[in-house]
């Protein structure tokens, strides 16, 4: 690729605040570093929220609340754990943690995909909206909360009330689901499922046989919504 | 919100720096609880046959060479007060009941902060930072610890009102989080027969545990049974003799990480009081599960 590439801009969040990296990652979006390595995290809040340019970004260690947030178009791979939140409301682009991720990763997410290698605790993918989220380990109680677009892959065992009051998004997990929410029921494996989580796995770089898994949606009796009607909204 | 900070020896090299690594833990959780801070430290075992307490006083300048002169008149031994900014610990010849009774019969206007054979707590209003400094807890050594930085949602922000709450002989609890079912618990508990000194909710799941406990319940069983009885959000950190425990609610409403390295266990709040541990960046960590009881302990690490 070109020389651009070849750069990689290295900043050290023991010389200079969240809020000076954060500005220069915003920066970056009318020009500028476009590689970037972050070091000594160490557990602080809102690195990279609000990023908005195909940025590569590698972050060195754990991080904290609300990293990434809002992420549009960048792909960013967390050598380390994350803390609540991470990935919220993701538009667009890649999160890659190599360890786990702490309650809520992906809440609200729009677009793009969350890959956890670890663990991912309660509440992934809460109230999701088009982003599509793959977990290697377990997910925590009540994943896949309200969930309306996307999908939730999880590879290990799910906790309890996963995807409580579900609308259209797609889980497909490989483990034990401690409990099922109310509305959410195993369903069919149809053509574009199979392609879909085969697509998935392998865009998330996970080594796993789909024809494990077993999908899980809603049973549509919770929401009503139907074309019909949509005057009344 | 509400700060926690757990960190447990597992050298004694460590051990000479605990007070050291939990201050800096402290103070990463400052910005979680500006209110008021408090510890608890597991350090130099009264004598056998001795005990010792750790009293409260709000008057700067109050005569605590007289408190140790009553209590080695009244149990015998000389033993000079330790005194630490407006608390002093007094190692008083009679098992740790006798000497926080004596202190609450003959001087009303002290609070026994702990009593036990190993047990230390110190808490006060204002900045976790001043905190640390006023009350020189760099300096100390200990086998393990226990700290708590209080945003106040329950009730109002005095030194009797932080954290953390003794529960008993060398036992103590700090909460992140509130208690729903506090009003109706505490009246339950007295009629017990429970001291409960406050309005503050943590002090009921404190005095909680002391009941369980005391009708024969191990502190893993009272914190199970705590799940069924305590109404709420909470993370509760539980100091004892010989380690700590942690629980989470089961709804998991407050955050909770735990860490482990070749010379300590840690429990945090959140990772950032972790990362300021020497060995950090290589030690274990994770979330631990919500409703689950974990317990760290000398002869179990």
């Amino acid at each position: 690729m070109g020389t651009a590439e070849q750069t990689v801009e290295v900043v050290d969040l023991i010389e200079i605040t969240i809020r000076e990296l954060n500005q220069r990652l915003h920066d970056a979006a009318d020009g500028g570093p476009q590689n970037w390595r972050i070091t000594h995290p160490n557990g602080l809040h809102a690195i990279g929220a609000g990023i908005n340019a195909p940025l590569e970004i590698d972050i060195d260690g754990h991080v904290g609340y609300y990293c990434v947030g809002m992420n549009k178009e960048a792909n960013v791979r967390i050598h380390g754990s994350a803390g609540v939140g991470l990935a919220e409301n993701i538009m667009s682009g890649t999160v890659i943690v190599d360890g786990d991720t702490s309650q809520s990763a992906a809440a609200t997410g729009r677009g793009g995909l969350l890959v956890v290698r670890g663990n991912a605790a309660a509440r992934c993918g809460i109230s999701m909206k088009g982003v599509n989220i793959v977990v290697e380990g377990n997910v925590g109680h009540l994943s896949a909360f309200m969930a309306q677009k996307g999908a939730l892959v999880v590879c290990g065992d799910a906790g309890e009330a996963l995807g409580d009051s579900i609308y259209e998004t797609h889980i497909y997990v490989r483990g034990s689901v401690a409990e099922l929410g109310a509305d959410c029921i195993e369903k069919d494996f149809k053509e574009f499922h199979t392609a879909e989580l085969t697509g998935l796995l392998a865009e998330a770089g996970v080594d796993a046989n789909p024809g494990d898994f077993k999908r899980y949606g809603s049973a549509r009796k919770l929401y009503n919504f139907s074309i019909d009607n949509a005057d009344a909204y | 919100m509400c700060g926690i900070a757990g960190l447990f020896s597992k050298s004694s090299s460590f051990e000479e720096r605990l007070g050291d690594h939990l201050s800096d833990m402290l103070i990463q959780m400052a910005d979680r609880g500006p209110d008021s801070a408090g510890v608890a430290f597991y350090r130099n075992p009264a004598p056998t046959g001795s005990s010792k307490v750790t009293l409260f006083s709000p008057d700067e300048g109050y005569d605590w060479d007289l408190v140790a002169g009553e209590l080695s008149g009244a149990f015998g031994g000389s033993n000079a007060p330790e005194i630490r900014a407006s608390h002093a610990v007094i190692v008083v010849q009679t098992d740790a009941d006798d000497a926080g009774r004596w202190v609450i019969d003959n001087h009303p206007e002290l609070r026994v902060m702990s009593a036990g054979q190993t047990i230390e707590i110190y808490k006060e209003k204002g900045d976790p930072r001043e905190f640390v400094d006023r009350f020189g807890l760099r300096e100390l050594s200990a086998t393990h610890a226990l700290g708590h930085t209080r945003m106040a949602t329950e009730s109002i922000v005095t030194t009797e009102h932080s954290h953390p709450f003794s529960t008993g002989l060398d036992l103590c609890l700090v909460h992140n989080g509130s208690l729903c079912n506090h009003n109706r618990l505490r009246e339950e508990l007295r009629r017990e027969g429970i001291t409960i000194q406050t309005d503050n909710d943590s002090e009921v799941a404190a005095a909680y545990l002391t009941w369980k406990m005391r009708e024969g319940a191990s502190l893993t069983e009272a914190l199970e049974s705590a799940l069924d009885d305590l109404d709420g959000f909470f993370t509760f950190a539980v100091g004892t003799a010989d380690g700590f425990a942690v629980l989470r609610d089961p709804i998991a409403c407050k955050p909770a990480v735990m860490s482990e390295s070749e010379d300590w266990v840690a429990m945090a709040s959140e990772y950032r009081a972790i990362a300021v541990l020497p060995g950090a960046e290589e030690a274990r960590v994770w979330e631990p599960d919500p409703g689950q009881v974990y317990i760290w302990e000398k002869e179990k690490v």
